[in-house]
């Protein structure tokens, strides 16, 4: 029960924040007339907004309890609202269509600020996605997917600059670079688990940089490379704001090849192979599935969509230098997938837009604004530790009475 | 079928298996006995290739399998039922036994064996949706033996299916085996603290102490044997 002792437990914290930020919020010391002022009204702000913020806290967790205890009692008896949308063709198809015409009109109704932000949130989401594959469904922890990314950027940037190759040229060149970068370093690595994993693979994100950024005769070091080409239409000549645009949907195309292609992995062979090394990796080896190559596979993959992204990154900056490529950008991707829904691409999907959007949007609030990206990132993963869209269980439908044929998944095979 | 020649085994410098060989035969169940720490479940590991034996062989219709990758070895017909089952928790029934066909090509046949599996133990049937963390123990080891009978063995490694189940269940579980062994012909290599269980579904058994077998004979001399009787059996 919701009751008394809430409320003096939020009472009792209220106090303690209105002793805690009495020096800096009440007294003042006015240096120009010698004076101390007292400022009573703002304790008494405080009070009453940290009294109603602890019981909403307390409120909200105890309702998250009540929840798991109803799950546990298999008592929930309506499905989640995010879960009724995918089911029900009379949700998902008004949105589906909404969606699409959200996106097909989005950089012809809003600025040029407005599409380039809505360009690096899509670079994030296929990143993202690619993260995901192993992240989310390998289970390997990897912090130095940025390394992959930088291969991507400075094959685009390097192979333009001395050969002059074009962007849909260097494209697929990017995503094979990022795939012989990611077997490069696979091969030794993958001997290693969980923690020990993560640190290498951090060392070597680092390493990556480091000799980008000291190489100068390969790299042009700190300095960067500077009038990369945006991507061509047939040698079309477009302002800024439509090479902006076309880029846009040149963006939207590559995601949908990578949700497509994620999702044919996700549910392949060497999918579900992924998603079994996640989890048993003993009994994997006693199912007969190839660790290492799986494991391989896995991180060959995602550094391939990290290459692929980091041409894009490097035709839509038209500049790019080490700084572009730091450990702080490892962890935003990783941030996508863990705050998205690990294993899930819609989630990966909102976790991009959501992470890379809000910060911008959040511009107005200026100064506070990584404190309350922070916030965000604290409450989600307090209310929601799955993620916002957790990934969905496969269901297997049986009809009439069992034993029935198992709509298997077996039916696509990698 | 299958001959281990004088394996010797290493964890780094320790030495687990030191001289051990063994022969089973096809459509046979056999046991091998011993006190913890004995070497049984490591005996099961180099078979599988999981951890491989320093030397020594190991033969498998007359083929040396000790160098093959774990993954081969499964492909050629020998698959385990790991010790503590080991079953993807967060996977569902279904697609537990889906992992446990991964190397097979042959949907049709993947999806008999499926409706076998589930007429062998119509709890899973039941409970296909669900994760397999969410089953009892009994549940999960069927689940487990399952599996490996998903991958079409020719040769069944078992390590220890009465791990921590109730007796009822244990007795339930050692019927499906002697069920498995007679209507499929599965070759069974039952490695059981439970000797007394073990002894009376083998054929023949083996008594394993400190890296080495110390004895070895048909289920039912063992069974009558004192000194089994008095260190394994507790008679």
């Amino acid at each position: 029960m919701f009751g008394f002792e809430e409320i003096k437990k939020s009472f009792l914290t209220s106090l303690w924040f209105m002793f805690l930020t009495f020096p800096i919020m009440v007294i003042r010391v006015n240096t120009v007339q010698n004076i101390v002022e007292w400022r009573w009204e703002r304790m008494f702000m405080i009070g009453i907004g940290s009294f109603f913020l602890s019981f909403l806290w307390r409120y909200l967790l105890e309702r998250k309890e009540l929840g798991q205890k109803k799950a546990d009692l298999g008592e929930v008896d309506s499905i989640p609202w995010n879960r009724r949308i995918a089911r029900e063709p009379r949700f998902y198809i008004p949105a589906l269509i909404a969606i699409c015409v959200f996106v097909l009109v989005f950089p012809f109704t809003f600025s040029l600020y407005q599409t380039t932000i809505m360009i690096t949130a899509l670079i994030y989401v296929i990143t993202g996605l690619g993260l995901n594959i192993v992240v989310g469904l390998a289970g390997l922890l990897d912090l130095g997917y940025v390394a992959f990314y930088a291969v991507g950027a400075y094959s685009y940037a390097l192979l333009n600059y001395h050969f002059g190759l074009g962007f849909w040229t260097v494209l697929p060149i990017g995503a094979g670079m990022g795939l012989i970068f990611g077997i490069l370093l696979g091969f030794p690595v993958l001997r290693l688990k969980g923690d020990y994993l993560a640190i290498v693979t951090l060392g070597f994100g680092e390493i990556i940089r480091l000799v980008l950024e000291n190489w100068n005769d390969f790299s042009f070091g700190p300095s960067g490379i500077a009038n990369i080409p945006r991507p061509g239409l047939f040698g079309i000549q477009m302002s800024l704001h439509q090479a902006t645009i076309y880029l846009y949907f040149v963006m939207i195309f590559l995601v949908l090849v990578t949700i497509f292609v994620v999702r044919r992995l996700q549910d392949s062979r060497i999918g579900r192979a992924w998603i079994a090394l996640r989890e048993d990796e003993v009994a994997c080896q006693a199912m007969g599935i190839d660790k290492t190559w799986t494991k391989l596979s896995a991180f060959a993959m995602g550094a391939t969509w990290a290459g692929m992204a980091g041409v894009v990154f490097a035709a839509k900056t038209t500049f790019i230098n080490p700084a572009s490529f730091t450990l702080w950008e490892s962890i935003i991707i990783l941030c996508v997938v863990v705050l998205g829904g690990m294993g899930s691409v819609i989630g990966v999907i909102f976790g991009a837009l959501t992470l890379i959007l809000l910060p911008e949007y959040l511009r107005a609030f200026s100064e506070y604004r990584l404190l309350i990206f922070g916030a965000v990132l604290v409450v989600m993963m307090v209310f929601r530790p799955g993620g916002i869209v957790s990934p969905e269980r496969r269901i297997y439908q049986f009809k009439g009475t069992a034993p029935d044929k198992p709509k298997a998944e077996a039916s696509t095979p990698g | 079928m299958l001959e281990l020649k004088n394996i010797k085994t290493f964890y780094g410098n320790i030495q687990a298996l030191k001289d051990v060989s063994i022969e089973i035969s096809e459509g046979e169940i056999i046991t091998l006995i011993g006190a913890n720490g004995a070497g049984k479940s490591t005996t099961l590991m180099s078979i599988c290739g999981i951890v491989p034996p320093r030397s020594g062989e190991i033969l498998f219709m007359g083929k040396p399998i000790q160098d093959m990758a774990p993954n081969n070895i499964v492909s050629l017909g020998i698959c385990q039922v790991p010790e503590g089952r080991r079953i993807f928790p967060f996977l569902t029934v279904a697609e537990n036994l889906d992992m446990g066909a991964f190397l097979r090509k042959d949907k049709d046949e993947i999806k008999r064996d499926i409706e076998y599996i589930y007429e062998l133990f119509p709890i899973l049937a039941e409970r296909r949706n669900q994760a397999g963390g969410t089953l009892s123990g009994g549940e999960q080891q069927m689940l487990a033996i399952s599996r490996a009978l998903m991958a079409k063995p020719r040769l069944l490694l078992m390590d220890e299916p009465s791990l921590g189940l109730a007796p009822l269940i244990v007795k339930q579980i050692f019927e499906i085996i002697k069920k498995i062994n007679t209507e499929n012909k599965t070759t069974i290599f039952l490695v059981e603290q439970n000797a007394n269980m073990a002894l009376k579904v083998a054929h023949r058994g083996y008594v394993m102490e400190t890296g080495r077998v110390s004895m070895s004979d048909t289920a039912a001399n063992l069974l009558a044997n004192d000194e089994v009787r008095k260190a394994y059996l507790g008679i």
